[in-house]
């Protein structure tokens, strides 16, 4: 039981993380970024290269993927967003042509994933020592990872709520017209966050791949998880992620070990439907009729 | 003699958007015929008070009754149904149908006495009443503003409602406009249409409004007979000297 | 008109018929691809009934086309056939009906979201509920159903879709979709129950879907959760239909048929392709064809005949 309760903070610290990227993503640059998984597993190959080639830890490789995930997806909001942004009449219209658009985009990756990598299951080991906890025994690489995660996100969260660049950030979520009159320029800080969210779920995929195994195709899970994250905490919402997340890890992790391991989606969902039926808005959401 | 049953009876309506009451016990009456003026300064509540009596908000609190029914919190297309259609602030037409089906629109799903009526019929007699004569196969997009409004009015009329909200319906008209618009709601109201009028432009409040309600911070601040309520001090200084005085 | 619908009927019939003979005149391999054809039409077809007037974008096809397989799987041997599709039509409406009363009310993300998620989630609570209760994990479909029998009821199928489609078009409940696609707000203000009117145009689409699976079912003999629930059909569907223009009844076979080719060609000779082709289709429908091929069409007939696009009712 506390056993699955630590597995489950841990998880949700993870969930929640992940997650900050994506409600950056959608909150600020409006993109429902249905990629966003594949974007992570990408990262977490891309943390196994650098361990199993040129044995470079992967939190030293954070310092590699970040800024290049970073630019990537700075290019990829660029090329592939902005249009569609541009040419949107309503928030409706740019958010069905933003859904497709990134569903092509994580088959694409996911089939380059997968012609590059096949179908198996990759892991490597790193920091795999028990370390003993509250009468638990827990492997280290999940430790580091836990704090590296806290470490990112509570650094993000200041930075969002303490500095100039963070409040336009938090300004144009609010209410992108009224933000351009107070001279933000709107374009260019959707942009940057849109990247900000890439960078934060590569790290998410580095930190993720020192202690579980991932595959080509597992891209979609984390997705799913990240925009129920998202949704239930409040889009746009950073404390509402980190509440969500832990929940959603805790509760993940006490069904597998109470119940059964095959049902961690099936818990997803019935908070997620629970949470949108009383709470169309999300937990920290406003009602909106 | 009993009075005669308002055509709409407010009290106590409220709601709040987070810390800030929007609209705050408001009350207020329209008889049957009339045209009330709902009046106040950016952001006193007017539209909000709109989306309260047609379903489009709920309600935190008070009594909404319509022909004596009360209609607080229900959905808007039961509202609908019951005869209080409105038009909207930024006007909302359907973009992609013609006039006939904008029309059509209100016609149809609106009241259910009006289903043995000839569609196609009522539906030209609208667009002509509202100055959209021969109209029909023409796409909403295609519309200038001043069309797109009266579109937007001949969909509202559409059910034969009771009681139609206009939410500063002649906003952003040309002089010219103006002076027809004017005409247009006032023949609204010689065929017995009540109504309740948001406006800005004190021309047509005045040329138009049996009595007034005016709004400021949520609250009711003055009620009354046009000329009277307009010369009320509170009220000049609420609109702070601008809109009142040029009018 | 009236002539001209006299036409168009005898037409429809004479093709259904000549369609009809394609079980005698084609031989195993041809009949596969006939069904697979007919099998996406419906399927497109059904989603774009629902998706294109109302355009919320639907990822559940899988999960109505895996709970009517899979109730083949298990009550197949147990029940006349008849009886066994309606059952299956029945549980496909009843879980339409949960789905869409929880989420249509809410925004189309929301909903995009909860049907991406909707097969995983039957799929786990049907493995969870055969390992546990049950104990069996993939059932045998013993069913005297033959490929021929299949073809038939597809084209049933296709012909009652296209049927369904052309009255709900005709219908109050069409123009109010009509209505509700344009502007939510104004639909509700004009008197629309718009919850009702989007339930029962979901659950009519999500039926047809569940017929489908349940009709294909007997084409595999072995049937577990994760075929019956195969998460690519929802995809493939999906863009079948946006392809071709969902926004038109006869939109989304033009989709359908080439795309449905094209991945018979492609699974055969490179399955490694597959998922960067699909996703490349769905780059060319956001960047090139936002209204499909159907819009292409309506938009080349426009321009050669500028004048008369709308003439009066
Ligand atoms: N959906 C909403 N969520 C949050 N606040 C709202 C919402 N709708 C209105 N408000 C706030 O309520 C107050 C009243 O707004 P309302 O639109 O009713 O004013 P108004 O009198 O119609 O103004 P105007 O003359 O500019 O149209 C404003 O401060 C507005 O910001
Ligand atoms: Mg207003």
């Amino acid at each position: 039981m506390t056993n699955a309760i630590l597995t489950g903070l841990m998880l949700g610290g993870m969930y929640a993380l992940i997650a900050m990227g994506l409600t950056l993503q959608y909150g600020v640059a409006r993109i429902m970024n249905l990629s966003y998984g594949e974007v992570l597993i990408a990262a977490a190959f891309g943390a196994q290269g650098l361990f199993t080639g040129w044995a470079l830890s992967p939190f030293a490789g954070l310092a590699f993927v970040i800024p290049v995930a970073f630019l990537l997806n700075l290019a990829i909001y660029r090329v592939l967003l902005s249009p569609l942004v541009r040419r949107a009449r309503t928030r409706d219209a740019l958010e069905v042509d933003s859904i497709l658009a990134t569903f092509g985009l994580a088959f694409i990756l996911q089939g380059i994933m997968l012609s590059m990598f096949g179908g198996a299951y990759y892991s490597y080991s790193y920091l795999a020592s028990p370390v003993h906890l509250f009468g638990e025994t827990i492997a280290a690489n999940r430790l580091a990872a836990l704090a590296v995660c806290i470490l990112l996100g509570g650094s993000l969260y200041l930075a969002l709520t303490q500095t100039r660049g963070g409040t336009a950030i938090r300004a144009v979520a609010v209410d992108p017209a009224a933000a351009q009159l107070v001279a933000i320029d709107v374009a260019r800080t959707a942009a940057f966050t849109f990247a900000l969210g890439g960078a934060l779920v590569a790290s998410a995929g580095v930190l993720i791949s020192t202690f579980l195994t991932f595959s080509a195709t597992s891209g979609v899970v984390f997705t799913m998880k990240a925009l129920i994250v998202v949704v239930m905490g409040g889009v746009g919402n950073m404390l509402g992620c980190l509440v969500a997340g832990l929940l959603l890890g805790v509760s993940e992790a006490l069904v597998a070990s109470l119940i059964d391991p095959g049902l961690t989606l099936a818990v997803n969902f019935a908070l997620f439907l629970v949470v949108l039926l009383v709470k169309p808005a999300g937990l920290f959401g406003r009602a909106s009729r | 003699m009993t009075a005669p049953l308002p055509v709409l009876a407010v009290e106590g309506l409220t709601r709040a958007f987070g810390g800030l009451v929007a609209v705050n016990n408001l009350a207020l009456e329209i008889g049957r015929g009339e045209i009330l003026g709902l009046l106040g300064p950016n952001g006193s509540g007017k539209t909000t008070a709109l989306n309260l009596m047609s379903g489009a908000l709920r309600p935190d609190a008070g009594t909404i009754r319509l022909m004596g029914c009360d209609i607080a919190g229900l959905p808007p297309y039961r509202i609908a149904r019951l005869g209080l259609t409105r038009t909207f602030q930024l006007v909302r037409v359907l973009d992609g149908m013609d006039c006939r089906e904008n029309v059509m629109a209100g016609l149809v799903f609106g009241r259910p006495h009006l289903a043995a009526v000839d569609i196609n019929a009522r539906t030209a007699t609208l667009l002509q009443r509202v100055g959209l004569g021969g109209q029909e196969a023409r796409l909403a997009c295609e519309l200038t503003y001043i069309d797109r409004k009266r579109l937007e009015l001949a969909r509202a009329l559409a059910p034969a409602p009771d009681l139609l909200l206009l939410d500063e319906w002649l906003a952003g008209l040309n002089p010219s406009e103006l002076v027809s618009g004017i005409d247009l709601i006032r023949s609204l109201r010689d065929d017995g249409i009540t109504i309740v009028l948001v406006e800005h432009v004190m021309r047509a409040v005045r040329a138009l409004c049996d009595r007034c309600v005016v709004m400021s911070g949520g609250r009711k601040i003055a009620e009354g007979v046009t000329g009277s309520v307009l010369a009320d001090k509170a009220v000049v200084e609420a609109y702070l000297g601008g809109i009142a005085a040029d009018a | 008109m009236n002539a001209r619908l006299a036409t168009f009927a005898l037409l429809t019939a004479a093709g259904l018929s000549l369609m009809a003979m394609v079980p005698y005149l084609a031989n195993a391999y041809w009949l596969a691809l006939g069904i697979s054809l007919l099998q996406y039409t419906v399927l497109a077809t059904a989603w774009g009934l629902f998706s294109g007037p109302t355009r919320y974008v639907s990822l559940a096809t899988t999960a109505f086309f895996g709970v009517g397989a899979y109730t083949v799987a298990v009550l197949g041997e147990a029940l006349p056939w008849p009886v066994v599709l309606a059952v299956a039509a029945m549980l496909g409406a009843a879980l339409a009906v949960l789905v869409g009363l929880s989420t249509l009310r809410l925004s189309g993300v929301y909903f995009v979201i909860f049907t991406f998620g909707l097969a995983e989630l039957i799929r786990q609570l049907v493995v969870w509920f055969e390992v546990n209760k049950s104990h069996v994990l993939g059932r045998y479909v013993f069913v005297p159903v033959t490929q021929a029998l299949i073809y038939w009821q597809l084209l049933a199928l296709a012909a009652a879709v296209f049927a369904l489609g052309w009255l709900i078009a005709r219908s109050r409940l069409g123009f109010a979709l009509r209505i509700i696609g344009e502007d939510e707000t104004v639909a509700t203000h004009c008197g629309i129950n718009t919850t009702i009117a989007k339930v029962t145009l979901f659950v009519i689409s999500a039926t047809v879907m569940t017929l489908v699976g349940a009709v294909m079912a007997p084409r595999w003999t072995y049937i577990e959760p994760s075929i019956a629930f195969n998460a690519m059909i929802s995809f493939q569907v999906l863009i079948m239909a946006l392809l071709g223009g969902a926004h038109r009844l006869w939109g989304p076979v033009l989709g359908a048929v080439p795309l449905t080719l094209l991945f018979e060609l492609l699974s055969a000779n490179f399955p490694n392709t597959f998922t960067i082709i699909l996703g490349c289709i769905f780059l060319v429908i956001v960047y090139l064809l936002p209204r499909g091929v159907v819009g292409l069409i309506e938009r080349r007939r426009e321009t050669s005949v500028p004048v008369q696009r709308r003439l009066p009712a």
